[in-house]
């Protein structure tokens, strides 16, 4: 797919604004760690929702997903599924719902 | 034989073989690292009691090694950018800074690898270094397999990109693709080994 220098130069200006928000994104991690203002369980939650929102921001504009082929969407779609049924694999064991 | 669909995108899917074959690895590699993750959070639940990262590892490593894979997934889309712009000395700068912090990376690994074995903690130690070594070793072998795709390109992709800049660029992509889905896996990598 050829992209226009114009194009090219605006994806530009988005991949630094992105850069940023990261280092940001994992200096507000860190902080919320040394800081321990959060008792354990919500400071997982945090620290997990930050880098669930990095890592959003790495496959949406880094990785071009915000305007990706259908295909590509699909074949995500069904690894979330199985990826969130693999995680929840360990709890549903721990709650003896099934027996691994 | 020339593998057809690899500059222009096959009609059915609207991609090139390339970049479906890339994202299909891609989904293979989700499963692989999501096994793992499921372990770890199965050790995590199942156990009496669980030592704090603190406990064996150091932060302040892994905070600069976030910062490093970051600025390497900049480096990595610049590179693709300025082969998209036909720059090819540009695009050479930026894949080799790209090589250049993915070699920071394993020197830093390396560097926290040595303390925990000076330190007596080897993956036999307990469990929770067990799924230390086993995460952060894997993924470091992906590190190293995305530097020498990256390399190769830097260092021998003239030829390709003096044939065919459209085919070449979309390699760099696909390769930057690898690349990104490496530093995806070392920002959850980050928080739930060292800090949680």
């Amino acid at each position: 797919m050829g992209h226009s220098h114009a194009e090219i130069d605006r994806h530009i200006k988005i991949y630094l604004m992105v850069f940023g928000a990261l280092l940001v994104l994992t200096a507000a991690t860190v902080g919320a760690w040394k800081l321990h203002f959060l008792p354990a369980t919500p400071a997982i939650a945090l620290a997990l929702i930050i880098a669930s929102v990095k890592a959003s921001l790495v496959a949406l504009f880094f990785m071009h997903l915000n305007a990706e082929n259908k295909a590509i969407y699909w074949v995500l779609a069904l690894t979330m599924l199985f990826f969130f049924v693999l995680l929840l694999t360990p709890f549903l064991a721990a709650m003896d719902v099934i027996s691994l | 034989m020339l593998v057809p669909h690899i500059v222009k995108p096959r009609p059915d899917t609207g991609l090139t073989n390339g970049k479906f074959g890339i994202w299909l690895f891609l989904a293979s590699e989700v499963m692989l690292f999501g096994a793992l993750f499921a372990t770890y959070l199965m050790l995590r639940v199942g156990a009496t009691d669980w030592p704090l990262g603190t406990t064996y590892l150091d932060p302040k490593w892994a905070t600069l090694n976030t910062a490093v894979l970051i600025t390497s997934s900049v480096t990595m889309v610049m590179a693709w950018a300025m082969s998209a712009k036909r720059d090819f000395a540009k695009f050479r700068f930026f894949m080799l800074l790209t090589v250049a912090l993915g070699f920071c990376f394993m020197i830093i690994k390396y560097i926290e690898y040595s303390a925990k074995f000076d330190h007596h903690y080897y993956p036999s130690t307990h469990v929770f270094l067990a799924i230390y070594f086993t995460l952060t070793g894997l993924h470091g072998l992906h590190v190293l397999g995305g530097m020498a795709v990256n390399a190769y390109l830097a260092l021998f992709g003239k030829k390709l990109y003096d044939k065919d800049p459209e085919w070449f660029t979309n390699r760099v992509e696909n390769s930057g693709l690898f690349w990104h889905f490496v530093d995806l896996v070392w920002i959850f990598l980050f928080p739930i080994l060292y800090l949680l």
